[in-house]
């Protein structure tokens, strides 16, 4: 604020090319936020525990981001506020203990599995539930309370077979591996390998391959896609297929790092849609950013406030960016 | 019962069913919901705005009338139109910007700010009690909302006890929350067909045309959002009085959820159809614990799952096939399409 009132003083040229700069490139303004937090705090409470917690911070929110990329395509292809989401993480988490604690097998297995079983499920829900219910020409009203709906069926499900004791799978929690002076545990480094990896990928195959091109058009417009002869009922079917496999591997990789208990899931909604809304509905890649960023400032704001405090980071960011910037910092300035 | 539980799977006790306490309590918690989702009604059957935030209404409308008893010595009566004031304010706060978003991101934004709300409750300890919940103190009973409650409840049974030998301790709060619920339907339904209720159904309808029409569309749904704080911080005091503690878990996203769903079994754009839905929905969820499931399978924890089972189930089946509930019009259902 004051920096802004003084380069208004000065020179008013200076702050009109910013101002033109932010419009046409709005991510240079959450960056320069994300900088100046940055520095703050490293002035504050030094270089090492801000880098520390940063790291802490990335593991977080390669979880958002993996389950925000799912989001993000479906809400943006489909229209769909999908509240299940965050159910089908804890499903993925369950599917993995199953293999991995029930059965004995490596957490490998457990998370292709629990990768299969929820695209089979998000599979499942599109024939049986969205398909007809986007036949209807059904309101968005309806289709959120549906998902609502479907959230609770699914989380009573999982209470019904593993009740609601917190559970722990097969991990090694207790390894870390040092560099820099930082630490960070061996699973945790896994997660953000494994996270970065995943969705670099994914952002990729949406922006160079055919596929990609078509989960475009159909997010732009889905009639119109039709008409242009695309086979929508295929993307559709993918985009749930990577939905439910990327929300199926958050949900094992949150597990690992903590722990299983049916709320698992719901808990972790609110900050991937702040994740999902912050990136741009629809941008998989804003996503992925929008998902680190709550992630490192969860991490970060403990350096400042209490701990319990943390988990309102993730809804404050949510607000702030509906309120300043509903595109997503990435989107362009348009009506919503 | 004298017959083997074993020998019938679905054995139903029916003394429960004529339990009247069970009933009136059950009641209590109708009355409250149907509350709650009176303010539903108005916000999103009537004006079109999807409000996901309503549990945080009745958690400040709770959490100030017992803080301002407990902690700043308030009399109990002028701490309810303080707490309902707070509630109002707190819905024009959040409105102001939150109103101009899309109808999704408002939903989005109002449940996120109902966690904010309920997070703070459960962590500014020295205020709220935190997790411990917030009640009175038993040794000092002199200073507590729920003693000047106990007053009005012993005079109300004082006066039932002519008809009634022995009347349950809850009945008098039941007649209070019905009563508050029948006032509140008439109201409503008074100002639905006053101009200003036909700019709220207009602005649901198209709310360009409306602000083309010269109407502060903003200012009207303000007001909406704030008459329904108002009705949230009420059904908050009732469920400060029915539980005597004050509990963070007692306003999740949970119990907006819940409260839609007996706005959608009722019907969109019936304030009638609410308080029905609200009897019904209650009923048959509670109405499974008569059902005398055998433990195994049927574990507490089994059966709490089913109840979540049903509401879903319920509202799934709802939004495929009646979408407009039990007593709405399809054409009120316009939200997003």
């Amino acid at each position: 604020m004051e920096a802004g009132q003084m380069t208004e003083q000065v020179a008013p040229s200076v702050r009109e090319r910013l101002s033109d700069r932010m419009r046409r490139q709005p991510w240079l303004g959450a960056v320069a936020v994300i900088v100046a937090i940055f520095l703050a705090l490293v002035a504050g409470e030094g270089l090492h525990d801000v880098a520390q917690t940063g790291l802490n911070g990335l593991s977080l929110g390669a979880i958002y981001a993996l389950g925000a990329v799912g989001l993000t395509l479906v809400y943006g292809i489909l229209k769909l506020v999908n509240f299940a989401q965050g159910d089908f993480l804890t499903f993925g988490a369950y599917m993995a203990y199953l293999v991995n604690v029930t059965w004995g097998m490596p957490l490998i297995l457990g998370i292709f599995w629990a990768m299969i079983a929820t695209a089979l499920l998000g599979l499942l829900f599109e024939r049986v539930l969205w398909g007809p219910m986007r036949a209807k020409h059904a309101g968005f009203l309806q289709l959120i309370l549906m998902s609502i709906g479907l959230a609770f069926l699914l989380r009573a499900i999982i209470q019904w077979f593993w009740s609601t004791d917190v559970r722990v799978l097969d991990v090694d929690t207790t390894s870390t591996v040092q560099f820099l002076g930082l630490r960070i545990g061996q699973t945790q480094l896994i997660v953000v390998i494994v996270g970065i990896a995943v969705i670099i990928g994914i952002g990729l195959m949406l922006r160079l391959t055919l596929l990609g091109k078509q989960m475009r058009a159909l997010s732009d417009d889905l009639e119109l896609a039709e008409t242009a002869g695309i086979n929508t009922r295929r993307v559709i079917n993918y985009t749930w297929i990577f939905a439910g496999a990327l929300a199926g591997l958050a949900g094992v990789l949150s597990a690992a790092t903590t722990d299983l208990r049916p709320e698992l899931g719901f808990e972790l909604l609110l900050p991937i849609f702040a994740a999902v809304i912050l990136g741009g509905i629809g941008d998989a890649f804003g996503a992925l950013a929008a998902g680190m960023v709550i992630g490192v400032m969860t991490e970060w704001s403990t350096l400042v406030i209490d701990a319990r405090w943390k988990t309102a980071v993730g809804f404050l960011v949510l607000i702030i960016a509906l309120i300043v910037r509903p595109q997503g910092i990435f989107g362009k300035a348009k009506t919503v | 019962m004298s017959l083997d539980p074993g020998a019938l799977p679905l054995a139903v006790t029916f003394d429960a069913l004529t339990n009247t306490s069970f009933w009136i309590s059950v009641g209590v918690i109708a009355g409250t919901y149907a509350l709650v989702a009176l303010g539903l009604q108005l916000n999103t059957g009537f004006t079109g705005i999807v409000n996901f935030g309503q549990a945080a209404f009745m958690a400040i409308g709770a959490y100030t009338m017992a803080i301002l008893v407990l902690k700043a010595g308030f009399s109990f009566w002028l701490s309810l139109p303080c707490a309902v004031l707070a509630a109002m304010i707190f819905g024009l706060i959040v409105g102001l910007p939150s109103l101009r978003l899309r109808a999704d991101y408002f939903a989005i934004a109002t449940i996120a700010l109902a966690e904010v709300v309920r997070l703070f409750a459960q962590n500014a300890r020295g205020l709220t009690g935190g997790n411990q919940g917030l009640f009175c103190d038993p040794n000092d009973a002199s200073n507590c909302y729920t003693n000047s409650w106990r007053d009005v409840s012993d005079s109300i049974n004082n006066f039932v006890s002519n008809f009634w030998s022995d009347p349950d301790s809850l009945f008098p709060l039941l007649l209070v929350i019905w009563a508050t619920v029948a006032v509140a339907i008439f109201v409503l339904r008074r100002l639905q067909h006053t101009p200003w209720g036909r700019v709220l159904r207009a602005i649901r309808e198209d709310e360009d045309a409306a602000q083309a029409l010269g109407k502060n569309t903003l200012l009207y749904k303000l007001q909406s959002l704030a008459i329904s704080a108002c009705l949230g911080a009420i059904a908050g005091f009732f469920l400060a009085l029915n539980l005597a503690t004050i509990h963070p878990l007692d306003f999740e996203p949970l119990v907006t959820f819940f409260a839609f769903s007996v706005l959608i079994l009722g019907g969109m754009g019936s304030y009638r159809g609410v308080a029905v839905g609200a009897v019904l929905f209650w009923f048959v969820l509670e109405g499974t614990r008569f059902i005398d499931l055998p433990d195994p399978p049927f574990t507490e924890t089994r059966i709490a799952s089913l109840r979540l089972a049903i509401t879903g189930l319920l509202l799934i089946l709802l939004m495929a096939f009646r979408p407009q509930g039990l007593f709405g019009k399809r054409e009120e259902m316009v939200i997003g399409e």
